[in-house]
């Protein structure tokens, strides 16, 4: 799905988003209030200069705009794998944008984030999944790595991989297994401009993921896991 | 009479750099609180899940701390090993910890458990940044043979201090897999001078993005962990608009001197250092004492 | 992964800490737990390993293990990722020597 046209869906009340070099910026009316919106588009990768232009749309939000919204809208390929990114210092720039969407969720701004397209592990992990909750479309690609190249780093035969996922939404790629565990909070189909302002007006600064992935089944352990460290208790049983 | 920080377990570091003694681990091996994915694909577990944390006190102020097992599938994050991660991170806030001590050796992601990896990665970064805005100083140790790399690389830069040895390692994609992708010419993983210039100790503390290089030495790092958590007694811990408008600053400064350069060696030569190809040679006080007029003095 | 069960009963040697653990599990090496647990007397021994097919050298290995120790009323558990026997044994010399009685 191209940015213009998901722009228009999710923002039928208007909006004045530009594209840059594959990095999206403007604000968009949602539901008579002005949101401001960032993300990226052309499956990108997120090098260093995509990740600061990202975070400083959001600190001049914190800036100048207390208590505006905040959607991130996601498409990418993942971080970006250059000698030059890396000798810079891209887990830097990464975590920036991180605790800049960190730092508004503190001042009580709203943080929406939603994969639209192509989601990949470090493309995502300081964007979309530092949102106060992440939101996917239904043909979205989520995943951390292609089978392929996962069966040949784990060493597990990709035929093996493959029948996994069936069962097993740890391996898998795609929304519905990221939201049995919990790291996508509802997957979007219809209208896109009522879930979204649903999702604003329930947004707020706990992370619930793991309580989720227990609830839906989709991750067992880690909620448990925590609760136990937490009260200095075993482990409850399931 | 040195100990190698390098060369111990996650145990043994996380007993030699806390006072001695003072060690309680939580959900320790006994209680097998082990991984639930891994037996589907063949593949061993570890009774602590690859990671150790607990509590107990370092120079006297209570500490909570976790090491994680660079020996145990790399270091790397599955679903259990993160939630012990974000417990403690959660327990150190309920029981107002003094400061919170990561022993960081990973890869990042555990690609056998993907999917539960990732979000685990992001629930630990909330976790870091939570802490700290409950006013406990998050501090990252890295001085392991894997390095902390992938998405615990970034969560390293969300604690309010990294302390490195040289031997370290800090970045986001390792060599190899920038190498699958883009080919030798792009990065060359088997030349081991570029990594450590590229990604290794001494770099990131020039660069700003640690705050102290100690020799390999579990008493080194301890000394420096002591004293960094002392700097931030009665000091704010949480992230504030004004210091991320101050590196957002840095960040961009960085790209402006030095993202034409080609090789490390170049941003360390435009930093004022006479001769850069002698960084590699120094031991860690001389090239502290080297570094200090010309590094990038990063904010925490 | 393979699991191997072993027991030995008329042990006489009782550990003085309740748990300890040695080693890690990566290439080559393994991790052992040693326990206190009340097994009237005897010394079980469970072994998960990533080895298939070894079975009659873990035996041996573990019964030259019991007959150099005689522990008594002690859990040993191991995962293993392909250790040889020179290097199980040496874990598993360890994992006693960390918590047994002075005899």
């Amino acid at each position: 799905m191209s940015w213009q046209t998901l722009a228009d869906d999710l923002f039928p009340q208007g909006h004045s988003i530009t594209e840059k070099a594959d990095f999206l910026s403007g604000t968009a009316q949602v539901d008579g209030e002005v949101v401001t919106i960032v993300g990226t588009t052309g499956h990108t990768p997120i090098g260093i200069e995509i990740a600061l232009s990202q975070a400083q749309a959001i600190l001049q939000t914190v800036r100048d705009h207390p208590g505006r919204g905040i959607v991130i809208l996601v498409d990418t390929q993942g971080q970006r794998l250059r000698h030059r990114d890396e000798m810079l210092g891209i887990n830097s720039y990464m975590a920036h944008l991180g605790k800049c969407i960190a730092l508004a969720r503190q001042q009580g701004h709203k943080i929406i984030g939603l994969v639209y397209d192509q989601a990949l592990s470090g493309g995502f992990i300081t964007s979309g999944l530092m949102a106060d909750a992440c939101y996917a479309l239904p043909n979205a690609t989520i995943r951390v790595m292609g089978l392929p190249a996962m069966a040949r780093i784990t060493k597990v035969p990709e035929e093996r991989l493959v029948e996994l996922a069936k069962s097993n939404p740890v391996f898998a790629p795609g929304p519905e297994n990221y939201h049995r565990m919990g790291g996508v909070a509802e997957i979007w189909s219809g209208d896109l401009a009522a879930q979204l302002v649903q999702a604003l007006a329930t947004a707020d600064d706990t992370d619930r993921r793991a309580a989720v992935g227990l609830q839906r089944g989709g991750r067992n352990w880690s909620q448990r896991v925590v609760d136990a460290i937490v009260s200095g208790n075993d482990v409850r049983p399931l | 009479m040195t100990s190698s920080y390098l060369e111990a377990n996650a145990r043994e570091r996380i007993m030699q750099v806390l006072d001695a003694g003072s060690f309680e681990e939580f959900l320790p091996p006994s209680k097998r609180v082990v991984s639930p994915h891994l037996g589907q694909l063949d593949a061993p577990v570890s009774f602590d899940d690859g990671v150790v944390v607990g509590r107990g006190s370092l120079n006297s102020a209570k500490v909570f701390a976790a090491a994680q097992e660079g020996g145990f599938m790399g270091g790397a994050v599955g679903e259990v090993h993160g939630a012990k991660l974000v417990g403690l991170l959660k327990r150190a806030v309920q029981e107002q910890a003094e400061g919170v001590i990561l022993l960081l050796e990973t890869g990042g992601v555990r690609l056998h458990e993907a999917n539960a990896g990732l979000i685990a990665v992001s629930e630990v970064m909330r976790a870091v940044l939570d802490t700290r805005a409950a006013g406990i100083p998050v501090i990252v140790l890295v001085g392991g043979s894997n390095g902390c790399f992938g998405g615990m690389g970034i969560v390293a830069r969300c604690a309010n201090a990294i302390i490195m040895s040289e031997e370290g390692r800090l970045a986001m994609s390792g060599p190899e897999v920038i190498e699958t992708a883009n080919g030798v010419e792009e990065f060359d993983s088997r030349d081991r001078a570029l990594v450590w210039r590229t990604t290794g100790g001494k770099h990131r503390y020039l660069l700003g993005d640690c705050h102290g290089i100690v020799a390999d030495d579990t008493a080194a790092f301890r000394e420096a962990a002591t004293r960094t958590l002392q700097g931030f007694k009665n000091n704010p811990t949480a992230l504030s608009l004004q210091a991320l408008e101050a590196e957002q600053a840095m960040l961009e400064q960085r790209i402006a001197r030095f993202g034409d350069a080609a090789d490390p060696l170049e941003i360390w030569q435009r930093l004022g250092i006479d001769k850069p190809q002698d960084i590699a040679m120094l031991e860690a006080a001389a090239f502290t004492a080297l570094a200090e007029p010309h590094r990038v003095k990063g904010q925490p | 992964m393979e699991t191997l069960n072993y027991r030995f009963e008329n042990g006489t040697r009782k550990l003085s800490a309740k748990a300890e653990l040695v080693g890690v599990v990566s290439s080559g090496n393994l991790e052992v737990l040693i326990e206190a647990v009340d097994l009237q007397g005897g010394c079980s021994v469970e072994i998960k390993t990533a080895a298939r097919g070894f079975g009659a050298i873990w035996e041996a290995v573990i019964g030259d293990f019991h007959k150099r120790w005689q522990l008594a009323d002690t859990r040993i558990s191991i995962n293993d990722m392909g250790a040889t026997p020179a290097v199980v044994s040496l874990r598993l010399d360890q994992a006693v020597e960390s918590v047994v009685e002075a005899k």
